[in-house]
């Protein structure tokens, strides 16, 4: 219970009468590599932007190391945005489409959140930046626009901008789904690596390789409810339902591209 | 056939080139105003809260679908008695066309804000940037860059409805000519340099807007109108 | 504030104004339809590759739109009747100075319609034996002027804001009008109050539905 970092209790999420999300229980435990699969429209990415908030949940509640985010309101939770805005310098995000800020440079990307928003001096930031920048093995880029990286730059970049900020928890949005086959190789070892150092993590993909060798453990999401979890190397090869059969049938094997 | 003589127009060029001056610093003057109230109504208008963003959307589409000239007599005939202030010709152009105008780039505003990618926001929010901070960092430097073509377009519009201040006796270029056309009886000339004269400078301005656009064009950037 | 508005002198005036929206009435009606319709040919003279169309369109689109339209005005009403001898009234003026002026501007985007057309249309008229005049009138024209309505429908709102310019030469048109009964009764608020309505009531719903074509367009193409 202690080294719970983030705890979902009974999270629903609806677009108008389309229910997205209907009530998903989770911890994600420090250290822990946890690796969400699901076909699309299963509601594995709202489920990821509801933890940093991306989405407001409808219903249900999310702790951050045991603490409620938001204020309990007789039975509903109440957010204010100066809470949430602190909230998500703890929670990293990665995008599938980077969004990078096209007008800064790599640095100045890297740097931007924690000067604008943590208060950090320029010179520490930038020097915080540098480090996350030689993490992602990107030290040669810091004075490139983004615009001229490849489509693996870019999200390794993004990665670091999130890193910056130390975050306690890394959320990743089917990042490799954009990326030329040949540069998801570079970006999956970059969060390999981020795992092997013990980071915690959520990672939405369609990578069934990297489910299999890197996470903990896998969640199979389907209709917006958590279908089946546990060990990959078991759940993987053997599913217990036939929906999680299907999907695993429809995908390459677990090799991974790099 | 017509004889042209411009000796008459030469003799006075100073007041013509005086009425230019003023021509320009009224335009200057309400772009000045202009520009920062328009952002402040396009922020209005698009802020959740409809307290402000219907009357940001009202003055935005009043002054848009009004005649500039109407208003300019407005603010210089009506307002001096609504109010008891003393209104001059010069204040109540700049009043004028620092409202109207900054109801033009409040669109413009608008528009460069919702052209930026929904991405940019997210990734703004994900470093826990509240909507300000977004905003000034991450979307307007953006959203503005976007924007330069457009607002020297307009910025040249306003230039040539600054001549209505004429009609309520500001020396401006407009108004000069009219004086001086009838103090030399030449208005053949007279209103002829004068016509040369705006070409010059608004030919200029947009030659240069034109050179703007195709750098940004060519550096990737799409532009918004 | 402590004015007290005073609408009855306005509504006892009706008849002068009436008159004055008939005047705004028919000059908008004569100049939307020749700056509109005559920048429709300038357009094509500008985007046809002949030296003999192509220049003095050129030029003409230049000397419109970079000089303001008050000045186009006056100069036809002062200046142009010295240079040919022929008698300009403030309609003939007005209507020279709007219309020509449009013309440039609508020029400018029907050129860019027709350029917005992809090659393939062209070659496609082509392909099925149509003279070059055949594939603009049949296939390129109907579908870059329904791309450009929406800036045309802005271009007819500015003429009709722009009607109010030929008070300037003292045509009879709704300013003018105002103008004349805000004199004789001391009532500027309520009279020019008045004519900035009537132009924001009849001018709103068009603007709206400009923004409702423009989104329609958007989404069929």
């Amino acid at each position: 219970m202690t080294d719970s970092v983030i705890r979902i209790e009974n999270l629903h999420k609806s677009f108008g009468s389309l229910e997205v999300l209907g009530g998903i229980d989770l911890d994600v435990r420090a250290g822990e590599t946890v690796t969400v699969l699901g076909s699309s429209g299963s509601g594995k990415s709202t489920l990821l932007r509801c933890i940093n908030f991306m989405e407001m949940p409808s219903e249900g509640r999310i702790y951050l190391h045991g603490d409620l985010i938001g204020t309990d309101e007789g039975g509903s939770v109440r957010y204010s945005e100066s809470e949430l805005c602190r909230i998500r310098t703890r929670i990293g995000m990665v995008f599938q489409h980077f969004n990078l800020f096209p007008h800064m440079t790599v640095l100045k990307n890297v740097m931007e959140g924690q000067v604008t928003v943590l208060g950090r001096r320029a010179g520490a930031a930038e020097a915080k930046a540098r480090e996350q920048l030689e993490r992602v093995g990107l030290s040669d880029k810091a004075d490139e626009y983004p615009a001229r990286l490849s489509g693996g730059q870019k999200q390794r970049v993004a990665i670091a901008r999130a890193l910056a900020m130390d975050p306690d928890v890394m959320l990743f949005d089917e990042v490799t789904s954009a990326l030329d086959p040949e540069l998801v190789g570079e970006v999956l070892r970059t969060i390999r690596q981020l795992a092997d150092d013990g980071m915690t993590m959520l990672v939405v993909t369609h990578e069934l390789g990297f489910a299999y060798h890197v996470a903990n453990r896998v969640l199979f999401i389907s209709d917006g409810r958590i279908l089946e979890q546990g060990e990959p190397r078991q759940i993987l090869r053997e599913p217990a339902t036939r929906r999680m059969q299907e999907f695993l049938d429809g995908h390459a094997q677990f090799r991974l591209p790099f | 056939m017509v004889e042209w003589n411009f000796l008459a127009v030469l003799a006075d060029a100073d007041l013509l080139l005086q009425g230019l001056v003023n021509t320009l610093k009224v335009t200057f003057l309400a772009l000045l105003f202009g520009i920062p109230l328009g952002l402040v109504l396009s922020l209005c208008r698009l802020a959740r809260a409809r307290f402000l963003s219907m009357p940001a959307a009202f003055i935005v589409e009043f002054f848009r679908t009004t005649p500039p000239l109407v208003q300019l007599f407005w603010f210089f005939f009506a307002l001096p008695i609504l109010i008891d202030v003393r209104m001059t010709p010069y204040i109540a152009a700049i009043v004028t066309f620092s409202i109207q105008s900054a109801a033009f780039f409040a669109e413009i505003f608008r528009g460069g804000i919702q052209s930026i990618d929904r991405g940019q926001w997210e990734g703004a929010q994900a470093i826990g940037m509240n909507h300000w901070q977004s905003l000034r960092r991450i979307i307007l430097p953006q959203a503005v860059k976007r924007m330069i073509p457009a607002f020297m377009e307009r910025s040249i519009e306003l230039l040539k409805t600054t001549t209505l201040v004429s009609t309520v006796a500001y020396t401006d270029l407009m108004f000069q000519a009219n004086d001086l056309a009838q103090k030399t009886f030449r208005p053949l000339e007279v209103y002829t340099v004068v016509a040369v004269m705006y070409f010059v400078v608004i030919f200029v301005f947009s030659q240069l807007s034109i050179r703007v656009e195709y750098r940004l064009a060519r550096s990737g950037e799409s532009t918004v109108r | 504030m402590g004015h007290d508005w005073d609408f009855v002198t306005i509504a006892q005036n009706w008849g002068v104004l009436w008159v004055g929206l008939k005047g705004t009435l028919v000059i908008f009606s004569v100049t939307v339809v020749l700056g509109l319709g005559g920048g429709l040919i300038v357009g094509i003279c500008r985007y046809i590759r002949h030296p003999v169309s192509r220049w003095p369109a050129m030029t003409f689109i230049e000397v419109f739109r970079n000089t303001p339209v008050l000045v186009q005005i006056i100069w036809f009403y002062y200046a142009f009747p010295i240079l040919t001898g022929i008698e300009v009234d403030p309609f003939l003026a007005a209507t020279l100075g709007i219309s020509l002026n449009t013309m440039a501007f609508s020029a400018e985007i029907y050129r860019a319609g027709i350029q917005s057309i992809e090659p393939g249309q062209w070659e496609a008229g082509k392909a099925i034996g149509m003279t070059y005049s055949q594939a603009l009138r049949r296939v390129i024209l109907p579908v870059a002027i329904k791309r450009v309505l929406p800036a045309l429908t802005n271009r007819g709102i500015e003429v009709f804001k722009m009607s109010t310019l030929a008070s300037v030469v003292a045509y009879i048109e709704t300013l003018n009008q105002a103008k004349l009964i805000a004199d004789l009764n001391f009532n500027p608020i309520e009279s020019y109050t008045v004519v900035a309505l009537i132009f924001f009531v009849v001018l709103y719903p068009v603007v709206q539905a400009t923004y409702a074509l423009e989104r329609t367009l958007a989404k069929g193409d």
